[in-house]
């Protein structure tokens, strides 16, 4: 699915440059639910904005499904995240004036679905995360827990090949994190595929695979025991 | 690359597609964006708008309105639809009673009135004076012979009676005079502008006209914003016959009014058609309308368009402030919605709507404000200037015309902020870098 080959990321800082991923490999098949953990400043942050295209690596090149989506122009890498990827961010990154409902119908509507057809699917998407009863809600009138579940309806709600999680869990309180990353299993289980940023080992281990990145280069990868047994 | 036609009929459907999808979401985004914003800050920026509006509409309306108050003074008071005068070289309007029953016969005439001319003196202190050498109280003016009912009826002069009492047909020895004849009405003693001093209703004055003196007294007193009017001393027709010595019916004006929703243009040209323009000028008050007047109202429309224009650049700069706060603040979102594929034209597309919608807003306030209140009050209570009734000048057309300018300064005003922040790096954005 994903095929991500000798990755290098360089940041300018007036005459120096920081190399932040060092020609890195990486292979995300279809289905799995890899997560990506590392110290503080290990790269693993920047490795998921250049797998998303929230932003450009300046080497190297990201296969997706045999297509290498680096070498699109602007207007269709946005098209490519709006129809091939869904996006959690570490502070649920709701729009404040959309109802839980109209959040997770927007990228819907941007794909040209008819309103009453968005409607349904994100009162689905809603559902699978359990928070139809609040459909009407604004962000603020809803806990830290409810917003990122409803961020994570926002991104399956187009059913993307890709969800992409930043940090999903780093703003809730072990008990919220937990009940997350129940959902990240569930859909999961469902075949979607997954790619999690988290610094909390034991979070990541929830996933199928953890990869551990150290300054800018894969440290170690890890099979969980169900996988590896499976 | 070649295209063929039907890759070129695809790009143009997905060009369509893809502003009906901006549009869509951008309206989507615009309507919750206002409507679960702060009321009163909604509220400030329609005030603003509304102000906008009215300063670009009002200002320029009042300018011009007044010397269109003065211009329609003219009209109402003096010329009326149609002015009948001399030929060139004549003084006199030949066969004027011939063109007179003419005009009154024409079915779309509702009346007309006919004026005697002449340059005459009219003095105050003749009793008071002892010495040869004592100062004659005396002005210099035009002295009209005026049809009372006819003059009545065409521009109803009784109503601008200040003091005293009007003309009757058969009244002897009494005369109406203008208050810019009078020190008590009209203060300022310029040269070629006397008045006389200590002059009131029931005072005995001598009218001198081609060396024939009479003495008269002062049944009323005249003010009006029109000079011509004010400036003359009014007789009854046939006691300035007599005064004036005039042994034919000649007279010098007729001032004709057309009934409602008629053409003055119709009339003149059926004037015109019954042989009167050999003997006379016949034109409408257009026509007839000092070219300075005209001249006068374009300059002020300008000079209204000129302050218009500043309060149209306060508008943009009021607008882009809004917007560019409203996006810089919400800059991270911005980043979100552009993260999750949300195009940067719908983005753009909800911000330009914000302003237009605000803009909609202020505009059908102020003209709600300008047609249902400011314009009938003003016309009901004109700005009293010295020189004329000021009134508010506001017509559909030019209203329009600001509107469209109002539209088109918010739209770019809304746009161009949107441009800044939507154009910034998606992931610095979402990050707040």
């Amino acid at each position: 699915m994903i095929l991500a080959k000798n990755i290098v990321k360089k940041y300018k800082s007036g005459d120096s440059e920081l190399v932040v991923l060092k020609g890195l490999d990486l292979h995300v098949k279809q289905g799995e639910f890899v997560a990506i953990t590392g110290r503080s400043g290990s790269g693993k942050s920047t490795l998921m904005y250049q797998l998303s295209l929230l932003d450009e690596p300046n080497d190297g090149e990201i296969l997706v499904d045999g297509i290498n989506i680096l070498k699109l122009n602007n207007k269709e890498k946005t098209q490519f995240r709006l129809r091939e990827l869904g996006f959690v961010f570490q502070d649920y990154a709701l729009i404040p004036e959309l109802t839980a409902l109209e959040n997770v119908m927007l990228p819907l509507l941007m794909q040209g679905t008819e309103t009453e057809v968005a409607k349904r699917s994100a009162r689905t998407a809603l559902e699978k995360v359990g928070l139809v009863e609040k459909l009407n809600n604004l962000p603020n009138q809803l806990s830290g827990g409810q917003q990122q579940r409803v961020s994570i309806a926002r991104a399956i709600g187009h059913n993307p090949k890709i969800i992409f999680a930043d940090e999903p869990t780093a703003n809730l309180d072990s008990e919220t994190a937990g009940t997350v990353l129940k959902v990240f299993q569930e859909l999961n289980k469902e075949g979607q595929t997954i790619v999690m940023v988290t610094h909390e080992k034991d979070y990541a281990s929830v996933a199928d695979r953890v990869i551990t990145l150290s300054d800018g280069k894969i440290l170690e990868t890890t099979v969980s025991e169900d996988k590896f047994l499976g | 690359m070649i295209l063929t036609a039907e890759e070129k009929q695809l790009n143009k459907d997905r060009k369509r597609n893809r502003f009906f999808e901006d549009i869509k979401i951008g309206s989507f985004l615009a309507y919750r964006q206002v409507r679960r914003s702060s009321v009163a800050t909604t509220a400030l920026i329609i005030f603003v708008m509304v102000l906008t509006f009215l300063n670009l509409v009002v200002v320029s309306g009042i300018l011009v309105g007044l010397i269109q108050g003065a211009t329609d003074a003219v009209k109402t008071l003096y010329v009326s639809d149609i002015s009948v005068t001399p030929l060139k070289n004549k003084d006199f309007i030949e066969n004027s009673p011939q063109i007179i029953k003419t005009i009154k016969t024409l079915p779309w005439v509702e009346s007309a009135t006919s004026r005697y001319l002449t340059s005459g003196v009219i003095e105050a202190n003749y009793k008071k004076k002892i010495k040869q050498t004592d100062v004659s109280d005396e002005v210099g003016t035009i002295i009209s012979g005026i049809n009372v009912e006819d003059e009545e009826k065409v521009t109803h002069l009784s109503k601008y009676l200040i003091e005293g009492e009007f003309l009757k047909p058969d009244d002897n020895d009494q005369i109406l005079v203008g208050s810019m004849l009078l020190k008590k009405y009209f203060p300022m003693e310029t040269q070629g502008f006397a008045t006389l001093s200590e002059v009131s209703v029931g005072d005995k004055v001598r009218v001198t006209i081609n060396g024939n003196t009479r003495e008269v007294t002062i049944k009323g007193i005249i003010k009006t914003k029109v000079d011509e009017i004010s400036r003359r001393v009014f007789f009854p027709e046939s006691q300035f016959r007599i005064l004036a010595g005039k042994t034919d019916y000649n007279v010098n004006e007729i001032a004709v009014k057309v009934k409602a929703g008629v053409k003055p243009e119709l009339v003149r040209d059926a004037i015109i058609k019954t042989g009167a323009d050999k003997d006379a000028k016949i034109q409408t008050f257009d026509e007839g309308k000092p070219k300075f007047l005209t001249d006068l109202v374009n300059t002020f429309a300008l000079l209204g368009n000129v302050v218009g224009s500043i309060g149209l650049i306060v508008a943009s700069i009021t607008i882009f402030i809004v917007i560019y706060i409203n996006a810089i603040t919400r800059r991270k979102f911005i980043g979100i919605l552009k993260g999750i594929g949300i195009e940067s034209s719908a983005i753009k597309t909800a911000y330009v709507m914000q302003a237009v919608f605000y803009a909609l807003i202020g505009t059908a306030i102020g003209c709600f404000l300008l047609f249902a209140i400011l314009k009938p009050y003003f016309d009901v209570n004109p700005i009293d200037f010295p020189f004329s009734d000021g009134i508010l000048v506001a017509t559909i057309p030019d209203v329009l015309i600001r509107v469209g300018l109002l539209m088109t300064a918010t739209i770019i005003a809304g746009y161009i902020p949107a441009r800044i922040v939507v154009r910034q790096n998606t992931l610095d954005a979402i990050l707040g870098r």
